[in-house]
This record gives C-alpha cells, sequence and structure tokens, in this order.
C-alpha cells in the first residue's frame, strides 16, 4: 500500500501541471477559438527559462533559499513563454483555421529544434541538475491561482471581447473591438500560464530534454480540452485529470501496461464518437438532475 | 524476435528473483540489496540494455544461489532517451527504494540519471558509460569501464600507425555526448600525431538518410572514416556508404558493438575496426569461464555487454561484503569507489580517485556476422 | 563555404526522391482536407502501414515488384476506408475538432499495433533487386562524382506514373468529378445526387494507397520500416500540402518537391540539425506573404 501512496504523491504534481497547461490552451483554442497546436512550445520556454535560472545563472542562490528562487524562476518561465506567445501570435494573426493550425505547429517545432542546438542548456542530451525544490503545496497553489486569474479574466471586459473574437469575428471587429489585440492578448496569456506550467515541469523531473515537448504535448494538451469540453475551464481541469490518468493507471495493470497507449487511443476515439463536445455535458446533466434516471444521458 | 524472447525471460527471471523464489539459501543470508537497473531495453540502443541484462542475470543468479547475500532486482526501461532515464531512476529510488543504481549504457542517458542518484544520495555505477562527464557529477557516481579520452585516442594511433592513414574524416552523433567526447579525443590525438582532419559532418539519433553527409565526405577523400556513433546509425551508414561508392575504412567506438550491426550493414559491414570492452578469443581462464557459462545459458556468443553487466554485478556484491552488508548510501557508496585489483570478466577493476576504471581496450574487425580480435591496447 | 557544382547536382537528386515520397504522402492529406476539411492525423500512418505490408508481401509472401506494389496499395487503401467508416463518418456532422482528435487516436492505435506486432526495432525491407548505382560523370564529365541509385530512378519513375493515375482518375473519370464536386460545394453535390459515402470512401482510398506506395518506396530505399516512421514525415508531408495550398492537388506535390530539396540543401550546407526546422520555416514565411499557400486560393468570408 506504501507503494501505491507513495505514486499518488508522485503523480499529484503531474496532474496539477497538466491542470495549469489545460487551462492555458483553453485561453487561446476555448476562449479566442483560435486553433493553437503548437503549445508545447510555450511549455518548453517556460521550462527552460526556469530551470536556466535556478541551474545556470543562480544555482548558489537556488542553494540557499529555494522557495524564493523558485518563485522567479516561475515568474521568469512566465515573462519568457508571454514573450514566445508574442512572437508567435503577431505572425499568425492574419491566418485563419487550418493555416493557423499548422503555422503554430511550426513555431512549435521550430522551438524545440532551436533548443535542440542551444548547447548552453546541453542541446539534445537535455539539462540535468535541475533541484529538486518544488513542494506539492506550491504546485497546488500555482494551480488554484492559475484557475482562479483566469476565471477573473473570462468574466472581465477583456474576457467578453475575447470570446467575441472567437463567436464571430466580422461582428466583433464591426462593434470596435480591437480583434488584433485581443487575438495576441489570448496568444499571450495563454502562453504564460504554460510557462508557469513548464517552470513547475522543470522542476518536478530534474532533467527536460527538448525532445520532451514534441508537437504530441501538444496533441495531448489539446486532447485534454476537448475531452473535457471546448471553451470550459471546468472541462479543461477534467480533461487534464482524466487524459494524464489514464496511461498511468494502465500502467499499473501489468497486463495492460505494454499496450497502455494502444488502450488510450482506443479510448480516446471511443469518448468522441460518444461525446464529441467534451464529457463536460454529460458531468453538468448528472449535476442537473440526480434524482431523474430516465433523463440522466443529457 | 529471439531478442524478445531474450528480455521477456530475463524480465521473467529477474521478477523471479524479486519474489525471491529463485534463491533457496542454505546459510543464512548475511544481507540483501536493493539493485535498480536503468537500461535501453526499446529504442535505438535496445541490443545493449538486453546484452547486459543477460549479463547481470547470469550474475544474479549465481549470487543469489550462493547464498550469502541476496540481491533484488528492479529493472527500469530508459527506452534508448535520457528523458525516460531520469525518469527510471526517480521511479527506482523513490517508489521502489532501491539501495544502488546500475546503468545505463549511453552516457547521455546516465549523464541524466545520475544527478538524480547524486542528490539523493544513492551510489550509481555504470558499466558502460565511458564519457569522461559521467562520474564528474559527484562522489556517488562511479563506473567500471574505461573512459573516451583513452578509447578515442586509441583509435587515432590505430588508424595513424598501424593502417597509415593521414587523412580523417568524422561523422558524428551530435545527439550524443558519448559521440561528441569521442570526437574530440581522436581529433586532438590524431593532429598530434601529424594527421588531417579534411572534414567533420554530423547527424541526429533515429536519422535513416545520411546521404549528404557521405557527399560530403566523399568529396574530401579520407583514408578512414571515425563514426563513433551507435550501432543503429552506423549500420545503415556504412551500407549507404559502399553504394556511393566510399572507399574508405571505418572505425568506431563500442557503441557499434552489437548484432544489429551486421544486419544492418549488410554486405557492406565487413573490413571495419572499432574497439570494445572485451573479446571472446581472449584466452584468460575467467573470460573463457564465462564465456562458456554465457554459451550455455543463452546458446550464443557472449557480447562485451553481457560481461559488463556481469562485472558490474560482482563488483557491486564485492562492495557490499566490504562494508559490512551495510545498505545505506555513504557506506556502499565508500565501498565501491574504494574497490582495487577486482578481476573481472572484463580485466582487473581498480576505481581511481576520479572513480574510472583504467582498463586495457581490444580492437576488433567487422566480418560477415561477428568481429573477430585485431589488438589489444593498454592504457 | 565553397559551393561545388557536383555537389549541388548530387543534393538535388537527393532531395528529389525525398520530396517525391513526401509529394505522394501530400496527396492524401489535400484530397481528404479538399472534401471533408479534415485533417486526417492517421495519415502518416498509413504510409507506414505500406511500409509493413510491403514486407509481408515481399518478405513473407514473396511477390514479384509489380503485383507486390499494387496489393500493399490496396490492402493500404482498405484499411483507410475501415478507418473512416469507423472512426470519422460518425462525427461528418459534429463540430470541426471532434474529428481531429479521433484521427489522433487513430495515430496512436495504428502506431501502438505496429509497434506491437513488429517490434519497436526497425525490421529489414528486402532487396528487391540490385541496387546499381549509376555514375553521371561517366556521360557528362561536368557531372563527376554524382551518383544517381536505381532506387531513386524507381522512386522518380513510379511517383510519375502514380500522379499521372491520378491526374486522369481525378480529371477524367466519373468518380473523379464527383470527387471535385464535393470539394467545391458539398451540400449542393450531395443535392444532386452524388454518393457521398462512396466517393468519400473512394477518396481515403486513394490517398492511402498513394501514402501506402511511399511507405514501400521508402522502405526499399532504406532497406527498413519501422513503427514511428510516419510520425514525422506525416507532419512534414502534412506542411508540404499546406505550403502548396491545402486542398489544392498540385500544390501538394509543388509544395513536397519544394521542401524535399530544401532540406537536403540545408543539411549539406548548414547545419544537419536544422533540417527539420526547415520545413516550418518556409512554412510560416510562406504563410505570412500568402496566407493561403503557394496555389491555393483565398477564402472569402461572406459576413
Amino acid at each position: 500500500m506504501t507503494g501505491y501512496l507513495s505514486l499518488v504523491f508522485e503523480l499529484a504534481p503531474l496532474f496539477l501541471i497538466n491542470v495549469i497547461l489545460a487551462a492555458s490552451l483553453n485561453v487561446i483554442n476555448g476562449f479566442c477559438g483560435l486553433f493553437s497546436l503548437g503549445h508545447a512550445g510555450f511549455f518548453a520556454v517556460g521550462a527552460y527559462a526556469a530551470a536556466g535560472f535556478t541551474v545556470l545563472v543562480a544555482p548558489e542562490f537556488t542553494a540557499q533559499s529555494p522557495l524564493i528562487a523558485l518563485t522567479l524562476a516561475c515568474f521568469i518561465g512566465m515573462a519568457a513563454s508571454a514573450l514566445a506567445g508574442l512572437l508567435v501570435g503577431i505572425p499568425c494573426l492574419r491566418l485563419t483555421g487550418d493555416y493557423l493550425a499548422v503555422a503554430t505547429v511550426g513555431f512549435g517545432e521550430i522551438i524545440r529544434i532551436v533548443l535542440l542546438n542551444t548547447e548552453a542548456v546541453g542541446a539534445s542530451r537535455g539539462l540535468p541538475g535541475i533541484p529538486d525544490i518544488v513542494p506539492l503545496w506550491f504546485t497546488a497553489l500555482a494551480t488554484i491561482l492559475t484557475l482562479w486569474s483566469l476565471n477573473n479574466l473570462i468574466r472581465s471586459s477583456f474576457g467578453r471581447s475575447i470570446l467575441a473574437v472567437r463567436e464571430d469575428e466580422i461582428a466583433a471587429r464591426s462593434m470596435r473591438v480591437n480583434v488584433r489585440f485581443y487575438k495576441t492578448l489570448a496568444f499571450v496569456v495563454g502562453s504564460m500560464f504554460a510557462g508557469l506550467a513548464g517552470a513547475l515541469f522543470a522542476h518536478d523531473r530534474q532533467f527536460i530534454a527538448p525532445n520532451s515537448f514534441g508537437f504530441m504535448v501538444s496533441v495531448q494538451a489539446l486532447l485534454m480540452i476537448v475531452v473535457g469540453g471546448l471553451g470550459s475551464q471546468a472541462g479543461a481541469v477534467i480533461g487534464a485529470v482524466i487524459v494524464t490518468a489514464i496511461p498511468e493507471l494502465l500502467r499499473l495493470h501489468p497486463a495492460l501496461a505494454e499496450i497502455r497507449m494502444l488502450i488510450f487511443g482506443l479510448i480516446m476515439i471511443m469518448i468522441m464518437l460518444w461525446k464529441p463536445d467534451g464529457l463536460i455535458g454529460v458531468l453538468r446533466s448528472l449535476l442537473r438532475k440526480p434524482l431523474k434516471p430516465e433523463r440522466a444521458h443529457g | 524476435m529471439k531478442h524478445l524472447k531474450l528480455s521477456l525471460s530475463a524480465i521473467a527471471s529477474l521478477t523471479l528473483c524479486v519474489t525471491g523464489v529463485a534463491a533457496p539459501a542454505q546459510a543464512a543470508v548475511k544481507g540483501t540489496l536493493k539493485v535498480g537497473f536503468v537500461f535501453p531495453m526499446s529504442g535505438g540502443t535496445a541490443s545493449f540494455g538486453e546484452e547486459t541484462m543477460s549479463g547481470v542475470k547470469l550474475a544474479v543468479d549465481e549470487i543469489n544461489k550462493a547464498g550469502e547475500i541476496k540481491i533484488e532486482s528492479f529493472l527500469q526501461d530508459d527506452k534508448s532517451d535520457p528523458t525516460d532515464a531520469a525518469n527510471a531512476a526517480q521511479k527506482l529510488i523513490n517508489v521502489d527504494k532501491v539501495h544502488v543504481l546500475v546503468g545505463s549504457v549511453a552516457s547521455s542517458n546516465t549523464n541524466a540519471a545520475a544527478p538524480i542518484a547524486q542528490a539523493a544520495k544513492i551510489p550509481l555505477m555504470t558499466p558502460a558509460s565511458t564519457n569522461v562527464n559521467v562520474t564528474k557529477v559527484g562522489e556517488y557516481i562511479s563506473r567500471i569501464c574505461f573512459i573516451d579520452d583513452f578509447q578515442g585516442s586509441a583509435m587515432a594511433k590505430f588508424a595513424f600507425e598501424n593502417l597509415k592513414a593521414k587523412k580523417a574524416a568524422i561523422v558524428v552523433d551530435s545527439s550524443s555526448d558519448y559521440s561528441k567526447g569521442l570526437q574530440a579525443s581522436f581529433k586532438e590525438t590524431f593532429q598530434k600525431l601529424g594527421g588531417e582532419i579534411v572534414v567533420e559532418v554530423s547527424y541526429l539519433q533515429k536519422d535513416q538518410d545520411f546521404s549528404s553527409q557521405l557527399t560530403k565526405i566523399r568529396t574530401r577523400k579520407p583514408d578512414v572514416i571515425w563514426a563513433p556513433g551507435y550501432y543503429s546509425e552506423i549500420g545503415n551508414m556504412i551500407r549507404q556508404a559502399k553504394t556511393m561508392g566510399l572507399k574508405a575504412v571505418f572505425l568506431g567506438g563500442d557503441g557499434w558493438s552489437a548484432p544489429e550491426l551486421y544486419t544492418l550493414g549488410g554486405d557492406a559491414i565487413v573490413g571495419h575496426y572499432f574497439s570494445d570492452h572485451f573479446s571472446h578469443e581472449d584466452t584468460d581462464p575467467k573470460v573463457q569461464d564465462f564465456v562458456k557459462k554465457y554459451q550455455l545459458a543463452y546458446k550464443k556468443e557472449a557480447p562485451g555487454m553481457a560481461a559488463l553487466g556481469y562485472d558490474a554485478v560482482y563488483v557491486l556484491a564485492d562492495a557490499f561484503k566490504r562494508d559490512g552488508y551495510k545498505t545505506t548510501g555513504p557506506e556502499l557508496a565508500k565501498a565501491i569507489n574504494d574497490t582495487k585489483g577486482f578481476k573481472g570478466v572484463t580485466g582487473t577493476i581498480t576505481i581511481d580517485a576520479q572513480r574510472n576504471a583504467t582498463k586495457p581496450l581490444v580492437i576488433l574487425e567487422t566480418q560477415k556476422t561477428r568481429a573477430t580480435f585485431k589488438q589489444r591496447v593498454s592504457p | 563555404m565553397t559551393i561545388v557544382f557536383t555537389e549541388v547536382v548530387q543534393y538535388l537528386i537527393n532531395g528529389i526522391a525525398q520530396g517525391a515520397v513526401y509529394a505522394l504522402i501530400a496527396l492524401g492529406y489535400t484530397m481528404v482536407y479538399g472534401i471533408l476539411k479534415l485533417i486526417n492525423f492517421a495519415h502518416g500512418e498509413f504510409y507506414m502501414a505500406g511500409a509493413f505490408f510491403g514486407i509481408v508481401a515481399f518478405s513473407v509472401l514473396g511477390l514479384p515488384p509489380a503485383l507486390g506494389t499494387i496489393a500493399v496499395m490496396v490492402a493500404t487503401g482498405l484499411l483507410a476506408v475501415l478507418v473512416e467508416r469507423l472512426a470519422y463518418r460518425p462525427l461528418r456532422h459534429s463540430n470541426r475538432i471532434a474529428p481531429l482528435i479521433t484521427a489522433i487516436g487513430v495515430s496512436i492505435v495504428l502506431l501502438e499495433a505496429a509497434r506491437l506486432i513488429a517490434g519497436a526495432h526497425p525490421r529489414p525491407f528486402p532487396q528487391l533487386f540490385e541496387n546499381t548505382v549509376y555514375e553521371l560523370g561517366t556521360w557528362m564529365p561536368a557531372l563527376d562524382g554524382v551518383i544517381l541509385q536505381k532506387t531513386q530512378l524507381v522512386i522518380f519513375f513510379t511517383t510519375l506514373v502514380l500522379m499521372a493515375l491520378l491526374w486522369f482518375i481525378v480529371n477524367r473519370t466519373k468518380w473523379g468529378r464527383a470527387m471535385r464536386a464535393l470539394s467545391v460545394d458539398f451540400d449542393a453535390s450531395q443535392l444532386m445526387g452524388v454518393p457521398i459515402n462512396r466517393v468519400i470512401a473512394f477518396t481515403f482510398f486513394l490517398g492511402a494507397a498513394l501514402a501506402g506506395a511511399a511507405g514501400l518506396l521508402v522502405g526499399m530505399y532504406y532497406n527498413q520500416a519501422e513503427p514511428y516512421m510516419g510520425q514525422l514525415a506525416g507532419l512534414k508531408a502534412f506542411t508540404a500540402a499546406v505550403l502548396g495550398g491545402i486542398g489544392v492537388i498540385p500544390g501538394a506535390v509543388l509544395g513536397a518537391l519544394f521542401l524535399g530539396v530544401a532540406e537536403a540543401l540545408v543539411v549539406g550546407y548548414g547545419e544537419s540539425s536544422y533540417r527539420d526546422a526547415i520545413a516550418f520555416a518556409i512554412l510560416i514565411a510562406v504563410l505570412m506573404t500568402r496566407p493561403w499557400g503557394l496555389l491555393g486560393k483565398p477564402e472569402r468570408v461572406k459576413v
């Protein structure tokens, strides 16, 4: 049993980090309706910026005051990712739909390949020796703060404008909503929180390499928000938990461990076939009408 | 397919070891050591993992049968990737709570896992990672193999003096610490001897197409090509080189040493040279004894990695006995680092102040399906 | 950096061979997108399947080259039809994202199935013929040192034949006309009695058959196949299709050739480790100036 308990402790940070990541992507894809498939790039920038600080720039400071260093590292990661979001968002303003998707994939891959070739951070061999300084409460706090800020954002006038862009860009423009500004804002906010997730990820894993931030990570993030329900913050949380849990649960079962990715793929397909709009709808209907079983399939 | 069977049986047997079924001890067991193994059981260097574990299993079975100590094995696959190596180390330390780590093979992977072990004060011994930086991580990290300064320079001397090469090209795997280290040590010695490096090109692991790199090399007409990479890419590369009419001899390091080198290389693979840790043609009785035992257990020739795996476990067991069966990190690490004159299959192992082992290497010549002994080089 | 003429020619030859392979894969992406506006993420896995079916066809069944190639193409095509029927058709009328996620799921399933069946190691692809190497220097002294491999010739030849066939089907047959009609106006075509399900299935079949052929050619070229080969190749071919204008068939070919040559030149003259970034850098550069690709048409959004 103690083995399982330590496993939960081992995995809890991953769940929380993925929740932050999903929530951050939700700002761009869910709230603003932009089809971004390069989120792994922002995740990577945050991770490397933060780890670069604690390992390369200020290792002695980090050893002396780990928590302050960690907080600083997180802010640095967020700033770096926000900048990356700005640099990616602006060229992408003219692009629509699937063209935007491919361009973001391109940016994500370019970021990965540039990191792959940057000797200062270890290039393809990765950056080892990142200090183990993230207590679980820190990650949990970061997650709560992220969800809270994003919730406030979406209820603000900023948030309404972003949603307006999603609903009908031309109508929004005719209502004097500065579409370009809000699209860029969505990218910057989304990438900033992805950077936070990255910073926490780097310090949880103690080792990062560029190939951990490939296209599949962007895909996984997208999967989380779609499975949960695009555009819904609660959906992002649910999606993140489910998508993170399934491979880990399967890994525990000895017989299934080998084929767990196969099962994961099948589950993905089945969830989409069953509930193409995401699972948040299921949860909502379950909560709304608990005493009327005939109408449970809402 | 036979590798699948081998790895399945290795894993199955290790599971038996863990559940204690395979060790009916006669005398009272004086100490139990939990050993975590981090090796590539899948991915581009999977052969190394399977081979090393085959040697490990032989040693673990023998030791457990002898009964004085008991070894519990825990294996994690590092998938030939540094990130997975780091994850594997963390799992073994945090979840399985092992006393000592053994692994990995590729220096990049060991470099990723080492800081984690060092920070957790768990000794980590690598049987096969030769890059010089590995043991610089800290006093918990050690190795029982030679290092790349020696390997690269020995091969450079061989190229210049034995093969009479004046011009060399270098093809390096830029995703590997190991390859880059060997690039540097070969270049330094070759140039010091008076040779000329005509061109240096690079590739990444998992690359399949080397036509651009080989085209560049071809125009410079080198005598030899130093290609210190891993067998998966090298096999393909040598075959493509022959297709392109590139006549130079290829030279490599212990990263070549796997059976896939020959299947991937095809006809082109004959007549090249690489350095390795051990040759089964060695007449030393300890080597021959191991070779026979291995043949009996696995029905095939013992590869260098298996010998290293075997020696690694025995050095661990020896250290465990010397520190009085204590399983705490600092005591165990000290005992390992104090290993002197241990007679292993791969040579006499003495761990020096830098926690490296000074051992001779063998240069092998590639034939159609295996390699034959060419010469031995002492440090 | 000295530019040697023969080196450039060599890079061009290698690049066009690679580009031809990308083209065969890109065509499938672009045809499916043209009709369904769906990015079939699993398409790269059809390419991978083609390589493995090739191993089965030639190593296990011992079929002669021509027959084996056709068999592989048919098998891959049928696999795609099956996938479409089971995973995409039910979602045809739902939102835009769900089929995308399903496609990713299919991609994972196919990849993992291949890994479990064939193992994660590369598997040797049988040698179908002697790969003679032609020294172009013997015919044109200016090209001394440039070599053309027989495998490359086979790739050029096969790609040309397949593309000619595709052109014929799309432009001169009833089915092709139906495909074009669907890509211009889906709903109107339906009203005009075009049998959508069958035409869509046919489109998937064609696209995957081409991808399967590409996989087979690559297996022959590198003498190996491995389960992960479809991942990066698929992504790049998709990039090439978008570069040329997604939904535009000649665009896919143009984009792919351009990409193949650019990569070969970058590896030859620049850093080989930036090779993969080139595809995306070119794409972004083109999209900045022509957001609808080289041969694409700007979308007119009606208010």
